[in-house]
């Protein structure tokens, strides 16, 4: 098996949250579509660690993991305060930028 | 997509059997899951799916020679990041309702357009990509003491800057979910004596028929029945309310046949909201402005209160 696999692998998933990203509008299934796409980018940088015999790869992925979780605390708090004043997490219903 | 994963396969020696009949396995899985976390109408069950994708995705870290990163991917995320998923799920409510009609036409055409072309151009890129087989980490893991000291040698010398700044983020995160995560109590807190007075001077002094009174079950997501055997609407929990347009999916029918009003009926809405405002009040806060955003949307989004009748709503 071609270790090119994972990247491919790597590939299909970032697209499926990609996809995610742009068709739903529950706030938080984006957010984990976002999440998704990371995953598919750390799983890239691990398996080019693996193949060019270099631990840069797993240094970065786990710098990406960390902002990650950062992400994830602020952004779900975001949520949950639109969600507190709007009663809603669907983002087309955030638009008050838009009017 | 599986296609341009075979020609690379053919391109290549293997690089073990066992790897590569993991791979396929666990490929599929992860691959079908983040189709599910896409696709699932529910967002628990995305949750869920999402937990899949990320135990299969430590799996191949620790395939690929990392496995201080397959630890940290099953405890931070899987256990940490998707555990804090659900509790946000879990506040929001299952009335955060998600609609599944797309409100700007052509978009799910176009995004799979975008979705081919992309996958189309990155196949194209990286089948093209000849690589030797891998170098392996085993080498230079042997060398620095094993993979968790070389990683920390990295990050501590090397990427110290890098580390530095990770840690002002991850302060900067905390500060953040601090501020957000809290709200200023806008009113005065409303004591027992006010919550009191509220109710006498309301409609229902007596406290709102508690859900299964008179009926076989005394479970939360069963209706009060009245004497006559009809739902009494200001049992109904308005989450429940907002979950199921039927109401209640497993009332019985027997408990149904006193007709309730049909969802999203003219003095369905009214009375449902009527309802919910009660509710609301002895919760303490911001009553009033929670009762004047069920108002509003209750044309637009119908989230707690009324139902949109002609949408389709998932949970």
């Amino acid at each position: 098996m071609d270790p090119m696999n994972y990247i491919v692998l790597a590939a299909i998933v970032f697209t499926i949250g990609a996809v995610g990203v742009l068709v739903r509008r529950n706030a938080i299934i984006v957010f984990m579509c976002v999440e998704l796409m990371l995953n598919a980018c750390n799983l890239a940088f691990v398996s080019f660690a693996r193949m060019h015999g270099n631990i840069e790869g797993q240094v970065i992925a786990f710098f990406v993991m960390v902002v990650a979780a950062a992400e994830v605390v602020v952004g779900l708090a975001i949520i949950m305060q639109v969600f507190r004043t709007r009663r809603s997490a669907s983002v087309d219903d955030a638009n008050l930028l838009r009017h | 997509m599986t296609a341009a994963a075979a020609q690379a396969t053919a391109l290549a020696a293997p690089v073990s059997g066992a790897e590569s009949a993991a791979f396929w396995i666990i490929g599929t899985i992860v691959v079908l899951a983040a189709m599910g976390v896409v696709c699932s109408r529910k967002p628990v069950y995305s949750a869920l799916m999402m937990a899949v994708v990320m135990i299969g995705l430590a799996a191949f870290y620790g395939i690929n020679q990392a496995p201080f990163l397959m630890v940290v991917q099953i405890v931070v995320y899987t256990g940490a990041v998707l555990m804090l998923f659900l509790f946000v799920l879990m506040l929001v409510g299952v009335s955060s309702a998600d609609s599944l009609v797309e409100t700007i036409r052509g978009q799910r055409v176009l995004t799979a357009v975008i979705a081919v072309c992309f996958l189309g151009a990155l196949g194209l890129g990286l089948t093209r990509i000849a690589v030797a087989e891998p170098a392996g980490l085993a080498a230079g893991t042997a060398a620095a003491g094993g993979n968790v000291p070389w990683i920390a040698g990295e990050i501590i010398y090397r990427y110290v800057i890098a580390f530095e700044a990770t840690g002002a983020l991850l302060v900067t995160a905390v500060l953040g979910g601090l501020v957000l995560a809290h709200s200023e109590r806008l009113k005065r807190r409303r004591t027992q004596k006010d919550l009191s007075q509220e109710r006498v001077r309301g409609d229902h002094v007596a406290p709102l028929p508690a859900p299964g009174t008179y009926a076989r079950h005394n479970a939360i997501d069963m209706p009060a029945l009245l004497p006559d055997g009809s739902v009494a609407e200001l049992s109904l929990n308005p989450v429940l309310t907002a979950r199921d347009p039927r109401y209640q999916s497993r009332v019985p029918d027997d408990v149904r046949l006193g007709a309730a009003p049909e969802p999203g009926g003219a003095s369905d809405s009214a009375t449902s909201k009527e309802g919910h405002a009660l509710r609301e009040g002895p919760n303490g806060d911001g009553d009033s402005g929670a009762a004047v955003a069920d108002g509003t949307d209750g044309d637009g989004g119908g989230t707690a209160g009324g139902q949109g009748a002609g949408r389709s709503w998932t949970r």
